[in-house]
């Protein structure tokens, strides 16, 4: 799965969970400051890309991953 | 301090409509808005009638607003967006704005969801937004984050009073000066196959299958237990000073209220209505109103063979001869019994009723129950007097909470 792939992917997930617009979901944009993805719907987010790409994100790595590149990279890398 | 408290808003999603015009339109109707639970999720339980939301929350609000709540807090949501626009969306000290909405059940539905999902996918995949969605107090905060109230977000909880009482709530923050707008009221989202063969356990639903909307029959000699109902009734009671001053509409006075209880049974109404009297009795004196004052009834009434007759001797007793002038109506008769939201849904009636100087009938009544000796409205609506008249709800719940709400007409 491409890059591509994951953000699209990420990019339906964090629109499903938080109601921000699927084009708002830029590789440079921070959860908290730019998509206003609170710590709830952050854990949505990660069960949710856990389910979807077949991944596990550990409590411990999500605090780095603040911006969706860190998720995308995260992902691309561990899947 | 004691000001007087105005009604300002209204807002409300029921088995009748979608929001208070259709809601108050099908009152008038005697529409009924209970049906046969067809669905295979319901199969095999003794009870299968319900009064299911006329318009579904997931048709109302965005996809996200859904997964964050429980179907309780969409409800409120949804009502409390209309009553907060009804009122004109007013300009408010955030410190002097306050809520208080109740629910008798809470977040059940999301309790039972999330615990299939602990046994079948383990608890990594339970949702972060579990005790959020099931807090009793999570309607109340939803309202109250959509609105940015700080004056204070409360939850009276009294099982089918609970509507009733959060209106006397957010009443008396404003009385005593701690709000100059309170939103306030009930809301319940709760049907599911738990809870119906819960109730149905004690013996309190009607089985009425071969004829749903038939089934709820306040007053009725053949009466045989209420219908589950799901839905939002909140209203926007203000400060008389902050209404007008801001040109606001008003709908109607709030009078006051009066709180009792049966120290009986746990479910059984007490017989003689001894805690529904004193309740009805202290409204009155809160509200500084007579019997002779009273001009309209909403019951209580739900339809199951003990409460209505015990309720109808209490409002004979009460008001005496002054009974003869008060028309009685029962929306639960055709909106069913919505819990939690159930006093507020009354309280809306009521507050309509002297607004339009008109009382919506009781459906299903067709053989008057032995010992009922009140004025009930049957068939077309019934016409109020012109001048003064005020209006009384009644909610009781089990615990044998008695709430009783007075309105004025404006």
């Amino acid at each position: 799965m491409s890059q591509e792939d994951v953000l699209a992917g990420l990019a339906a997930i964090v629109n499903e969970v938080a109601g921000i617009p699927a084009e708002s979901v830029q590789m440079e944009k921070s959860f908290v400051d730019d998509l206003d993805v609170d710590s709830l719907s952050m854990v949505e987010v990660v069960m949710a890309c856990e389910d979807k790409f077949g991944v596990t994100i550990p409590d411990t790595e999500v605090k780095n991953l603040n911006t969706v590149a860190d998720a995308v990279n995260y992902i691309t890398a561990n899947k | 301090m004691s000001r007087t408290v105005v009604v300002t808003g209204l807002g409300a999603t029921t088995p009748l409509g979608g929001d208070v015009a259709s809601t108050w339109e099908s009152l008038l109707a005697a529409r009924s808005g209970v049906r046969l639970l067809h669905e295979p999720f319901y199969a095999n339980l003794p009870v299968r009638i319900a009064a299911t939301a006329a318009v579904d929350p997931s048709e109302v609000l965005e996809k996200h607003e859904i997964r964050r709540m429980d179907r309780s807090q969409q409800l409120a949501l949804i009502a409390s967006r209309e009553a907060w626009a009804d009122a004109g969306a007013p300009e408010v000290d955030p410190e002097r704005l306050g809520v208080a909405v109740a629910t008798g059940v809470g977040g059940a539905i999301s309790l039972m969801e999330q615990y299939d999902i602990l046994k079948e996918r383990g608890p990594s995949r339970v949702s972060p937004m579990t005790v959020p969605m099931l807090m009793p107090n999570g309607p109340a905060a939803v309202v109250g984050l959509e609105l940015g109230a700080m004056a204070g977000v409360h939850t009276p909880v009294s099982a089918c009073a609970s509507g009733a009482e959060a209106i006397g709530y957010g009443a008396e923050m404003i009385r005593t000066g701690r709000a100059d707008i309170v939103v306030c009221g009930g809301t319940e989202g709760c049907i599911h196959p738990l809870t119906l063969a819960s109730f149905a356990a004690m013996r309190a639903l009607s089985s009425r299958h071969e004829d749903p909307t038939a089934a709820s029959r306040p007053f009725d000699a053949n009466r045989d237990g209420f219908v589950m109902a799901e839905g939002a009734a909140l209203v926007v009671l203000e400060s008389e000073e902050h209404a007008k001053a801001r040109g606001a509409k008003i709908y109607a006075i709030y009078g006051g209220q009066g709180l009792a209880a049966d120290a009986h049974h746990i479910a059984q109404p007490e017989p003689e209505g001894r805690g529904v009297m004193l309740a009805m009795n202290r409204a009155l004196k809160d509200a500084d109103l007579s019997t002779s004052d009273i001009f309209h009834i909403n019951a209580h009434a739900t339809s199951t063979p003990a409460g209505d007759v015990a309720e109808a001797k209490a409002i004979r007793t009460v008001l005496g001869a002054d009974a003869d002038h008060a028309p009685v109506t029962a929306v639960k008769s055709v909106a069913g019994h919505l819990l939690g939201g159930a006093g507020s849904l009354a309280a809306i009636a009521s507050i309509l009723a002297l607004k339009h100087r008109i009382v919506p009938p009781v459906a299903n009544l067709d053989n008057l129950a032995e010992g009922v000796d009140i004025d009930i409205v049957t068939g077309t609506p019934r016409a109020l007097p012109a001048g003064d008249i005020a209006a009384i709800s009644n909610s009781f719940g089990f615990g044998g909470h008695d709430v009783v709400l007075a309105f004025r007409n404006a």
